[in-house]
Order: structure tokens, then C-alpha cells, then sequence
């Protein structure tokens, strides 16, 4: 058969074939048992030629309400932010995009550069001393750092904030299966994580307290009085952020967190039906050789010039195997590079101005919406650029969403689906890209529906 | 010949200069310390560049030109499996109505999404044999941890406490990493002369405590274990379950499937057999698919059809392992793998496994009397050298590996599996035209020859790359980790 990307001709596979010492392609298959060959076509989709294929995906896109279409103000951990386009630029570079993981430094200089840029960029961010190269993303990340904390502190017992992504509380709870960790979750009160019930639990086996802020509901928590609180009993305080909240937000590592991880997707990362994103990870000096995943490396070549390595690998699973930090293999490298792209482009002012277009925005919606009589902010606590909306008792989500899609709107995160006492709740997130007009509109909608 | 070195974008900095264009606030403004208490405000601004844009693009292009991928050149990297990376693939995960998607959207509005998860599920159950398959791990060593923890749900379901996974020694060091955080220990067994799975051994260490056997086949050396079915028999007989590492599926598509061979669990790592690009070191992906016996283990959701043709999510598994990645898995990678399977069909996956032997086989004969070849005979889709017949110069695997770079290549993988002394492992992918494998066996060749009459020209190799051998020593002893901007 002949195909777009095959190259070898029938003169070719024969004479490879005589170089080889066979006449048939099936001689080089002779070490697989009769027994097991599969025999026939497998029943899998068949070939499209190009303009088909073309057809088929746009086709299936087609069936799918983008973020071109609808004003999204659906968030809950993944946002419509608006992606410089320079970034899609860069990122189809193929030199990034088709290589490998840089292990021959001297032709991926590049990369390794890229990435020390990113862990530099993280660390600014973040105000930690460490990063790494990234992981799957945050809710990955977050359960690594629950295992680091657990190895570091000889410990099993986890803390987690019910004030945490849904998701990324059952990937924790999945992860310390495995790792045999045992998981206590801490009640809200209000919004944020209930600090009278976290110091009572808190004691002297517990490896670490995991909290988000902003958390899930887009309340900002006093990170500050929870690390005293598990420093007091020598665990670490895990912080999981979001980092655009960081152009405004104090740093977590200045509040007193010892890891601080989170995901980079508002970095300028498309939403792709939640990956992939890119989680990052950054941790205080004493626990860098405890760190999961690649670290890149600043050295110099035998001239003296400046270069970039991977290094500390002593802590991988290509060179520890079972003894390893960490099984991750991988890290999210060309969206670590997104997420720099990003940085750059917006810089030291337009991290600030980006931050605070969402702060004073979702603020304005949440004010909008809570003058219609029938909607109440439950939680009073400060919030970036998400908040809890409740809406009135009994009624319909799938009919309220199919009503807001029907006036071009993507409705905001039915809070229900994870938390029983806020059947009634809505989550919404407003980001940068939201004009008045469509916050404006936006509740005039929401609020027709309740008149 | 190497390059002057590259600044940094934070050295690039200039205050006053910007790169972007947001639009001004056209909400009214409230004063951020009436919204946000002082305390959790930043007190100083992220140092991050002032650059304006052609800086941003110059810097990055700058980058991309000190790197090296497949669209560069040959990239025979052993277990990686570098096939071309389709362009086609890139377009198509960048329509809107895949990459501008939220997960939590009313599922009527992302149905195209579903479908695609759904036909993709299929098509990799129908591919390695299995019943079901969770689009979910992230990446191969995300797949495997997510299938053992499958194996150990199992196990526990039955009131079976299996804590051993037995895994060759020329295994990936991901496969005993995921035991471990899976709460699985590991037994390694040694290969016997011929490379393959020792089967005494086997007998030897499977018993009642048996969790899984996790094997790649072919194995890391490019060997198909040809006592496969018997393998499968002894661990199952003793009660345990057998993991497919699909790291090696480049040979076999269409031609043999893991579940005929007995396993019960799979991945498939989606950025090396299905052509997904690496991305420098990711995104990936590592769907895994199930035996019946395991599907109720399953991470949760499963994208299912309903009798009236509506895909959704379900949820409804009590017996999962819950869930191991935030949404639905890589998505944008997924349509990708989609994409390319569209462009071959069933034909056209086993002529590309076809070819990729072929590929394999015609340069393990060509470089034969050069090197030595500890398992000669007929490979799959990769094979191993050795380079110690090198050592009597002075020179070693990683030189060779090195003096490559000054020929643009991408070098092989080098010292892995650990079993084979100076191991050169080599996987040219079916994707590779019969001129670019003669000329890399002739480079080769040609290095062989150097090594011979002029080892210093490898001990000090690479000279035409960026930089230089560089001082991974001291990269590790006084750790430079970012730039110290703050």
C-alpha cells in the first residue's frame, strides 16, 4: 500500500529484504506463536484520504459548543482566558514540539533552556526556591506533594481541605491508596477551610495539610494561619494555587508554604476539554532532592560556556527503579513552554493588569447578579475572580443551562455534583475576556428566569 | 563552531516595554484593598521580563533553533519510538471545537468530544484485545500505576492480600517505580542468554503472593517473547494477572494483540506507537484497557452510548479505583491518536508495524559487522549493540553517541536495558526511507573507523553542536536551578 507517510517502495522492501536474507515479509514475524497472530483487519475506524478526514473532524468539532461561540463563565479550575497568540506560534515550532526529552543536552539546549526559564518563572511566581520541569497537572501535582511530605516527614497521615478541587481530592485519595496513606478532610465553614476544626486535627503524625487558594469556591484562604498551624506540629503546609492569581496575590512561599503546586492552564494554555494542561511544582530549599519529576540544571560545557542540563536524576525511576521519588517519566514540557511564552509576553505589568481585569470584573458580576432579589453570595469571604452564587430553591439545572446556551451563554459550575448542601449553588468564574455588556446580559438572562 | 551563549528572557528585560494588548477595564473600578485584605495582596510585583513583542518571538525562535527534533533529522531513539509526527494531527487539535471545549459543559453541547473518546475507547480495545479501555492516564508511567492499582483492586476484591510484582531485569525503570506507589513490591528476574524472560526463574519466584508479571513484548531488546502463551499460563495458574507495558506496540499492530497473548492489563503509550509528538517531554498520553475481569476497576468516568445514541460520562462505578487525572485525561493528545488512526485504517497499522520490523531488522543486518549483536537473529521494531569491542581504543558507547551529534543525528538510546554491556539500543520506525538508514549506517561505519585510528576525535565530541560536553558534575553538586530573579 502506499501512504503519505511511508516511504519504502516494493524495490525497497526487496531489497531489504535480500540484504536481510529472507523472501518474505513474514519470515521476520516467524518468533510470534501461530497461536496468537491475529488474523484478518482489525475491527478499528477505517482510513479517510486528507479532504475526508478533514471533513470528519471538522464535523465532530462541529458538534461541540466552543468558547468562539458561547461567552463561558464556567471555570472551576479551567478558564477562558485569553491566549496571546504569539504562544500558538511558538509552540508549533517543531523543533520544541517533535523532540524528545532533552537527554542529549548538547542539541537540546533549547529546551533545557526553556525549562530553566519556566522553573525561574515559577519560583518568581510562586516565591519558592525550587521548581521543577512540571508534572500531568495540578491535581497530579498536588497528590505528589502530599507523597513528598510524606516521605519527607516519615508520616502517613494526610490533611486535605474540602476547600479543594473535587478532582484533584479524589486523585490524592486514589494516590494515598496506593502509597498506603491514610486521608482526613477538613469541613468548610463559609467558604474557606475551617480553621478551628484543622488545629484540633492537627497533630504530631499528620505529614501535611493540602489547601487550595483561591480554593474551589474562588475564596481566598489565610494560608498564612494554616501553615502556623501544621508548622506548629512540624508537617508542611501544601499549597495549591492558581498562579494568574499570583499577579496580585500574595506568594504562597511568603505566607509560609512549603510546597506550593498548582496548574499553568490560565498561563495562556487552552481549555482542550481539560487537557492537557500543565501542573507545576515548587518547594522550599530543604526538600529540592525530595522533588518528583526532571529539574533542569544551570552548568557550563569544557570551554566555560554557559549551559543547561538535566541533573539530580539520582532521584528518578530510570536510575533508582523501585526506590525512586516519584514514577512520572514525563513532564508537560511544550505546555511548561506555553505557560513561559506567556509569562513573557505579559510580563511584569501585564500579569498585574490581567489579574486585576479578572479581580475587578468578577466583582462587578458578582454585584450585578446579587442585585436581582432571587440571588445571594453565601460565602463572604474575599475572592480573584470566582464566586458561589445561590439561586433559589427547586429548580431545573440541565433546563436553566439549556436557557442560558439558547442566549449564547455557557452557564456557570453546578456546585451540587460534589457538595450535597449547595444543590442550589452555582459557581461562577469571569475572566478577562467577559465585556460588561455580556456580564451585563449574562445576568439579565439568569435573572429573567427567576422574575 | 558551537554557538555564543543564549541570554535569558529575564536578561532581555528593559523596563517600559511591553508585548501585550489588553483591554482597558470597562467595569466600574473598586479600589483592590476594598475588595482584598492588604495581607493577602502581593506586596511586591512578580519580577517577570518588561520585553516587547520580536523580542518574545526572536528569544523563543532562538531557542527552537538549539533544539533538536524529529522534523530535524533521524532520530533512531531506542524504546521512544520518534515516527514523524503528522501535521495534520496538529491542525485538527486546534479547531476551536476541540481545543476551546470546558469538561463541564452540559454534555449535549460537547457530544463530537464524547464521540471521538468514545470510537477512540474501541479502536484501542479492539487493537490490543481487550474489553474496555479509560482514555484517562496522562502519560505510559501514569498507565501503569493506573493498571496495577486495577491488579490490586482485583486482588483485594477477592480477599487475595498480593503485594509482588515481578518484572524482567531489562524492564523499564517506570515499571518497578509504579509498583512502588501503587503499594506493590517488586521482584526482578534476571533474562537468560538469549534475552528472554527465563521461564525457571519465573517458576522459580511466582507463587500465592504473586500481584502481576508486567512485561513488554517484544521485550526492551527488540525480542518477541516467544514463550509468551506458556509465561501467561505460569502466572495465571498461580493466581496472578499480567501487565502489557505497551512501550514496544510499534511492532505488533495488527499482527498480534496483547490480549491474545494472555495479558490482562495494557497502555499504550499514544506519543510513541500512534504518532503524538513529545513535545520536548510531554504531553503525553496512556490509555489502558481491561480484561472483563477488571473492568469494574476501572477509573471512573467511562465515556459509554446510550440506547438512543447519546454519549455520556459514567460515573456509576462503585468498584473503581477513582479517579487518576482532573477531567477526562489528555484530550488534545487523544484527538491527535484519533486523527492518526484515521489516516491508516486496520491495513495500514500492520503495514506500518511491518515496516517498522523491516526498518529494524535491515540495520541490525548492515551494522552486524561492526559491532557486536548479543542477540542476533530476527528483531522487531528495535535492537540492541553493544560497543565494547570500542573499549580496546579508549572509547565508549557514549562517545560514539556524542561524535553522532556532529553528523546531525539524534543518537540512539544508550546504556538501557541495563543487562547488555554498552548498550546501543536503536529504533528507526517505519516512518524512515531506506537513504536515510543507509546513510546513518554509514556514519556509523565511519565513527567505527575513527574510533580506531583517532579516539580523541570521539573523547572530545560533539564540536558542531550549540555547546560542548557539558559538567553534569557540577550541575548536580552546587544545584542552579532558576536564575535567582527574585
Amino acid at each position: 500500500m502506499k501512504h503519505r507517510y511511508l516511504p519504502l517502495t516494493p524495490k525497497d522492501q526487496t531489497e531489504m529484504m535480500r540484504t536481510i536474507g529472507i523472501d518474505a515479509m513474514e519470515q521476520l514475524f516467524q518468533d510470534i506463536p501461530q497461536e496468537i497472530r491475529y488474523q484478518g483487519n482489525l475491527p478499528i475506524s477505517e482510513a479517510l484520504d486528507e479532504i475526508s478526514l478533514l471533513r470528519h473532524m471538522r464535523q465532530l468539532a462541529g458538534k461541540n459548543a466552543d468558547f468562539d461561540q458561547y461567552s463561558s463563565f464556567l471555570g472551576a479550575g479551567l478558564y477562558d482566558h485569553h491566549i496571546p497568540v504569539v504562544i500558538n506560534h511558538i509552540i508549533s515550532r517543531s523543533e520544541f514540539y517533535t523532540a524528545y526529552t532533552p537527554y542529549q543536552p548538547e542539541i537540546s539546549q533549547g529546551e533545557l533552556q526553556a525549562i530553566f526559564e519556566f522553573q525561574s518563572f515559577i519560583c518568581e511566581l510562586t516565591g519558592m526556591a525550587v521548581a521543577n520541569a512540571s508534572m500531568y497537572d495540578g491535581a497530579t501535582a498536588l497528590a505528589e506533594a502530599a507523597a513528598l511530605a510524606s516521605g519527607a516527614t516519615k508520616r502517613k497521615q494526610i490533611i486535605l481541605s474540602r476547600t479543594i478541587h473535587p478532582e484533584a481530592r479524589q486523585i490524592v485519595h486514589s494516590t494515598a491508596r496506593g502509597l498506603h496513606l491514610e486521608v482526613v478532610e477538613i469541613e468548610d465553614l463559609d467558604g474557606v477551610t475551617n480553621l478551628e476544626q484543622l488545629a484540633t486535627c492537627v497533630t504530631n503524625n499528620c505529614a501535611a495539610v493540602l489547601v487550595q487558594s483561591p480554593n474551589f469556591f474562588g475564596c481566598i484562604e489565610d494560608v498564612k494561619a494554616i501553615a502556623d498551624i501544621i508548622h506548629q506540629h512540624k508537617g508542611l503546609c501544601v499549597v495549591s494555587t492558581n498562579p494568574l492569581s499570583l499577579g496580585i496575590l500574595e506568594r504562597p512561599g511568603h505566607l509560609g508554604a512549603d510546597v506550593v503546586v498548582g496548574d499553568a492552564q490560565p498561563l495562556g494554555i487552552a481549555a482542550s476539554l481539560g487537557g492537557p494542561t500543565c501542573g507545576f511544582f515548587a518547594v522550599t530549599e530543604p526538600y529540592m532532592r525530595k522533588m518528583p519529576g526532571r529539574i533542569v540544571g544551570q552548568t557550563v560545557d569544557r570551554e566555560g560556556q554557559r549551559g543547561f542540563v538535566l541533573t539530580l536524576q539520582a532521584r528518578e525511576q530510570h536510575i533508582r527503579r523501585e526506590k525512586a521519588t516519584s514514577n512520572i517519566c514525563s513532564n508537560q514540557a511544550l505546555l511548561a513552554l506555553s505557560a513561559s511564552v506567556y509569562l513573557s509576553t505579559m510580563g511584569k505589568q501585564g500579569l498585574q493588569d490581567v489579574a486585576r481585569l479578572n479581580l475587578q470584573k468578577a466583582h462587578y458580576a458578582a454585584q450585578r447578579l446579587t442585585q436581582h432579589a432571587a440571588f445571594s453570595r453565601p460565602f463572604l469571604a474575599p475572592f480573584f475572580n470566582e464566586f458561589v452564587l445561590k439561586l433559589p430553591d427547586r429548580w431545573d439545572m440541565s433546563q436553566l443551562q439549556k436557557n442560558l446556551l439558547e442566549s449564547g451563554y455557557i452557564g456557570g459550575y453546578h456546585l451540587g455534583r460534589d457538595y450535597p448542601e449547595l444543590q442550589n449553588h452555582m459557581l461562577i468564574a469571569v475572566t478577562e475576556r467577559r465585556t460588561r455588556t455580556e456580564i451585563d446580559q449574562f445576568a439579565a438572562v439568569l435573572g429573567g428566569m427567576f422574575p | 563552531m558551537t554557538k555564543p551563549e543564549k541570554a535569558l528572557i529575564f536578561e532581555l528585560s528593559q523596563p517600559g516595554r511591553v508585548a501585550y494588548a489588553l483591554p482597558d477595564c470597562d467595569v466600574p473600578e473598586v479600589e483592590i484593598t476594598e475588595l482584598i485584605p492588604a495581607s493577602y495582596l502581593r506586596s511586591v510585583p512578580a519580577a517577570l521580563p518588561e520585553v516587547y513583542e520580536v523580542d518574545v518571538i526572536r528569544h523563543y525562535t532562538e531557542l527552537s533553533r538549539r533544539n533538536f527534533g524529529i522534523d530535524n533529522g533521524f532520530y533512531p531513539l531506542g524504546s521512544c519510538t520518534m515516527k514523524y509526527n503528522p501535521k495534520i494531527n496538529e491542525d485538527v487539535a486546534r479547531f476551536s471545537g476541540f481545543a476551546k471545549i470546558h469538561p463541564y459543559q452540559p454534555e449535549e453541547t460537547i457530544q463530537g468530544a464524547l464521540e471521538l473518546l468514545y470510537t477512540l475507547q474501541n479502536d484501542i480495545a479492539a487493537l490490543t484485545g481487550m474489553d474496555q479501555v479509560t482514555l484517562q492516564p496522562a502519560a505510559g508511567a501514569h498507565g501503569e500505576w493506573t493498571g496495577l492499582m486495577m491488579i490490586r483492586a482485583y486482588h483485594e476484591s477477592r480477599g487475595d492480600s498480593r503485594t509482588k510484582v515481578i518484572v524482567p531485569d531489562s524492564s523499564h525503570g517506570t515499571n518497578p517505580a509504579s509498583a512502588t506507589v501503587a503499594g506493590l513490591e517488586t521482584i526482578t528476574i534476571p533474562s537468560n542468554a538469549r534475552g528472554h524472560v527465563d521461564l525457571d526463574a519465573l517458576r522459580a519466584v511466582v507463587g500465592s503472593d504473586t500481584a502481576a508479571l508486567m512485561l513488554t513484548n517484544p521485550n526492551t531488546l527488540g525480542l518477541f517473547e516467544e514463550q509468551i502463551v506458556e509465561i501467561a499460563r505460569i502466572v495465571h495458574e498461580a493466581g496472578g494477572l499480567l501487565y502489557y507495558d505497551g512501550a514496544n506496540s510499534n511492532a505488533i499492530m495488527g499482527i498480534t494483540r496483547p490480549g491474545d497473548m494472555g495479558f490482562d492489563v495494557v497502555h499504550l503509550n499514544l506519543h510513541k506507537t500512534m504518532s503524538t509528538p513529545h513535545g520536548g517531554g510531554g504531553p503525553g498520553a496512556g490509555p489502558v484497557g481491561v480484561k472483563q475481569l477488571l473492568i469494574p476497576f476501572l477509573p471512573k468516568p467511562i465515556v459509554i452510548q446510550r440506547q438512543d445514541g447519546i454519549f455520556t460520562f459514567d460515573h456509576e462505578r462503585p468498584h473503581s479505583i477513582g479517579r487518576v487525572k482532573a477531567y477526562y485525561g489528555n484530550f488534545g493528545i487523544l484527538v491527535r491518536a484519533y486523527t492518526y488512526i484515521r489516516t491508516y485504517g486496520p491495513e495500514g497499522l500492520r503495514h506500518v508495524s511491518q515496516l517498522a520490523v523491516l526498518n529494524a531488522n535491515y540495520m541490525m543486518h548492515r551494522l552486524a559487522p561492526y559491532f557486536h549483536v548479543p542477540y542476533p537473529g530476527v528483531c522487531k521494531h528495535e535492537f540492541v549493540i553493544s560497543g565494547k569491542q570500542l573499549k580496546q581504543y579508549g572509547v565508549r558507547t557514549l562517545d560514539v553517541a556524542k561524535r553522532l551529534l556532529d553528523f546531525g543525528y539524534h543518537p540512539p538510546t544508550i546504556y538501557f536495558p541495563l543487562n547488555v554491556e554498552e548498550c546501543i539500543m536503536i529504533e528507526p520506525t517505519e516512518t524512515e526511507s531506506k537513504e536515510t538508514l543507509d546513510a546513518f549506517i554509514d556514519t556509523m561505519i565511519h565513527i567505527i573507523k575513527e574510533a580506531e585510528t583517532t579516539p580523541e576525535l570521539l573523547l572530545n565530541a560533539p564540536y558542531r553542536t550549540t555547546v560542548r560536553r557539558l559538567d553534569e558534575t557540577q550541575a548536580a553538586r552546587k544545584p542552579v536551578l532558576n536564575c535567582s530573579c527574585n
